[in-house]
């Protein structure tokens, strides 16, 4: 049965424009998607001849395979394109490298970028589907509809639920599309690290306090999520040692006992042991790390679908 | 000789005549001598004076040159140009800055000022040999493009410039505090997730240089102010009678951080575009006085560059065709005609302690031709500037400049 369906957003840069219905219906496809996923054979036919390109201008292995398998179990061909650095100061433009691609005939895009906004430009220049897989500090919308599918797997539903995100809020994308998708789905975001990486400028926002206390991050959540830390933050002075973060921030047992007593810990990877979460934590009954990882793949396959073919 | 015939004097109903002889206004409404060229109905100005361009000669030729930069000038009514030092190499030699002045003579465009460099190399380390450069005919001298970090050389600077009668202009912003903004700090800079440059970097530097003229007692230009706390210091060092002066930026006035939300580069600019606040501040400081002059800080990239993600690519805007027009058609009503030409010719010569601009027989024949009425949109790819995109592609903006005549020869007709 077909039927006629409204127009939607075909990019997913971010969770502007995106209601909570079609959110919803988004994360139930992914149930459908996860059920495929545990089948002896694992593809569906639904991207049949469509052909998507992960263009990563920034490295991550993981974020990529994710998508390539998604895709390929969905039937797409896949090509990827990866340009470190050096592509950037041979000076060819990012508008020039996505024409080159586009006449190639891809009909769909997942971007990795280090700068802010480049998702955007890859949507505005190639005219096809882009799904943002990271740009710069701004946005990393499937890495916060897994969390948001983990969260709910775990609780039904996200309406009421606290979830405290604790680590270097300001350099994080996950924090900031985490932020903006957890409030439409009703659940209330804590953002949480140490006053120099916690930008006074995100509080405000529909949902989402911000906090330099744990304690305070954690009381009563249901959720727990450490962030990476970047051991280069150190270089920048937004921090005096790793020893004082870690001696405040971790996510351990000892801050946990402030949260709800069925809490769920998560993280996006990759971690830093002992360091933003401790390794008690993180192989610990809370953590739902390793599922996180899981449900990615089926939250990315029910993006592609509803992007690409529809009726999601 | 040269006479323009149907142009009227700002403040005049009745249509007139000018003719030119050797470079100079010879007297209005003369019989027609020589060439005679048909003003239109426009208005008369002597021609804008520009303290303030990028023109990227020597060494960045790809983004901007002499011709194409002066002859942008000219298109936008400009009679005189001052084009920055952070060049490549640097101007910070003699030899080079009467290289620039020969080039640009030969070329019968706007006529060219080549600031120098403040500093070898702009470092900021050593000062250049700001004597020579000064009778080599450097109109002031700035390490614009840099920021004086150390306030040490600076001071020496302002007191060897003092001596010499000439006027030092800084970019004020404080490098560490700034760091690797890309855009105003903010909500808005928070939400984009874009480094954010935050106000303080301009107010804290433009207190710093203010402590400096009160120290030194030399005369310091702040170039295109965009903060409205910078805009207060500057506000209250006039009130202590510092000899401070202060540009603003037309685009600075119009824009806002919001475009950023485009995630486009053409909108990265230094100092950033700020907040609607600020940019009303800036034009209550244009009203009280505050403000000494608008200046473009026309600033050319190639348009690769300027595709570039917001990270990577260069910052600066250029639009030297359509500063007045942009700023009659936005601000014509507030400012009013003679102010706003004031601020565009006589105020940059005061800054710079050059003869008042004059429409009097004996003045140099420097006009510019004043369509008022006339709504044109703006069209890049008409544009003179090798810098053919703009912010403001497709908006219709009126007080197109006709005809620019600069020492009495013609550097722009429209239509040409």
């Amino acid at each position: 049965m077909t039927v006629p369906t409204p127009p939607r957003p075909r990019t997913l840069l971010d969770f502007q424009g995106w209601t909570q219905e079609r959110l919803t219906a988004l994360l139930d496809n992914a149930d459908t998607m996860n059920q495929v996923l545990d089948r002896p054979v694992k593809k569906v036919p639904a991207l049949q001849g469509l052909t998507v390109c992960t263009a990563f201008f920034e490295n991550s292995t993981r974020t990529r395979i994710s998508f390539e398998l998604a895709a390929r179990r969905m039937s797409a061909d896949v090509v990827s394109f990866a340009a470190g650095a050096s592509s950037l100061s041979k000076g060819e433009s990012l508008r020039d490298t996505v024409e080159v691609l586009t006449a190639y005939k891809v009909d769909a895009y997942i971007v990795r970028h280090p700068a802010s906004g480049a998702a955007h430009l890859v949507a505005r220049y190639s005219g096809k589907p882009v799904i943002n897989a990271g740009d710069g500090r701004r946005a990393h919308p499937t890495q916060a509809l897994l969390d948001a599918y983990t969260i709910r797997q775990e609780y039904g539903s996200l309406e009421g639920k606290k979830v405290a995100i604790i680590g270097d809020i300001r350099h994080s994308r996950v924090a900031r599309s985490n932020a903006e998708l957890l409030p439409k789905l009703g659940a209330q975001v804590v953002l949480c690290g140490p006053a120099t990486l916690l930008p006074a400028g995100l509080a405000g926002q529909p949902g989402v306090t911000v906090t330099s206390d744990p304690r305070e991050a954690v009381r009563g959540a249901h959720a727990v999520m450490a962030l990476r830390l970047q051991q280069e933050r150190m270089n920048g002075g937004y921090l005096a040692s790793l020893q004082e973060y870690a001696g405040r921030y971790q996510v351990n047992e000892a801050l946990l006992r402030e949260a709800e007593s069925g809490a769920i810990v998560l993280h996006p990877g990759p971690m830093n042991r002992d360091l933003e979460i401790s390794s008690e934590v993180a192989d610990g009954p809370r953590s739902r790390i390793l599922k996180q990882v899981e449900n990615g793949q089926a939250v990315r396959m029910s993006v592609l679908y509803h992007l690409l073919v529809g009726r999601a | 000789m040269l006479t323009i015939t149907n142009i009227k004097r700002p403040g005049r109903d009745q249509l007139e005549s000018v003719t030119t002889e050797n470079g100079v206004i010879k007297g209005w409404n003369l019989p027609a001598e020589g060439e005679v060229l048909d003003g239109q109905g426009g208005t008369v100005a002597p021609a804008l004076i520009e303290l303030h361009a990028h023109l990227r000669e020597p060494g960045q030729t790809e983004k901007e040159d002499l011709a194409s930069g002066l002859a942008a000038a000219a298109a936008g009514g400009y009679g005189t140009v001052v084009s920055m030092p952070n060049t490549s190499p640097v101007v910070d030699e003699p030899a080079t800055v009467r290289a620039l002045i020969e080039q640009a003579e030969g070329l019968g465009l706007a006529r060219l000022r080549p600031a120098a460099a403040l500093t070898r190399g702009q470092k900021g380390e050593q000062l250049a040999e700001l004597a020579f450069l000064k009778d080599a005919g450097a109109a002031m001298f700035t390490d614009d493009g840099r920021t004086n970090e150390n306030a040490r050389v600076l001071r020496l600077g302002l007191e060897y410039a003092r001596s010499l009668g000439m006027v030092i202009s800084v970019h004020a912003e404080d490098a560490g505090l700034r760091a690797d903004g890309v855009m105003n700090e903010g909500p808005v800079s928070e939400e984009l997730g874009l480094p954010g440059n935050p106000w303080a970097a301009e107010a804290a530097r433009v207190a710093r240089d203010l402590e400096l003229v009160a120290l030194t007692g030399a005369r310091l230009h702040v170039q295109h102010l965009s903060t409205a706390r910078a805009l207060d210091l500057v506000r209250e060092a006039k009130a202590r009678g510092l000899p401070v002066t202060c540009e603003v930026c037309p685009h600075h006035l119009t824009l806002t951080e919001e475009a950023l939300r485009s995630f486009d580069a053409l909108y990265k600019v230094a100092p950033p575009l700020r907040t609607q606040a600020d940019a009303d501040h800036l034009l209550g400081g244009l009203l009280d006085g505050t403000v000494d002059c608008l200046a473009t800080d026309h600033a050319p990239h190639t348009r690769a560059e300027k595709e570039r993600d917001l990270l990577d690519a260069p910052f600066g805007i250029a639009y030297i065709e359509l500063a007045f027009p942009l700023m009659w058609t936005r601000f014509g009503e507030r400012l009013g005609l003679e102010k706003l030409l004031d601020l565009m010719t006589a105020a940059p010569a005061r800054v710079m302690g050059w003869p008042a601009p004059s429409l009097e027989a004996g003045a140099p024949a420097d006009l510019v031709v004043l369509d008022l009425g006339t709504e044109r949109e703006v069209n890049p790819a008409e544009f003179k500037s090798k810098a053919k995109f703009s912010p403001w592609a497709g908006e219709r903006l009126k007080g197109w400049p006709l005809l620019t005549v600069v020492g009495g020869k013609v550097a722009f007709r429209r239509g040409d």
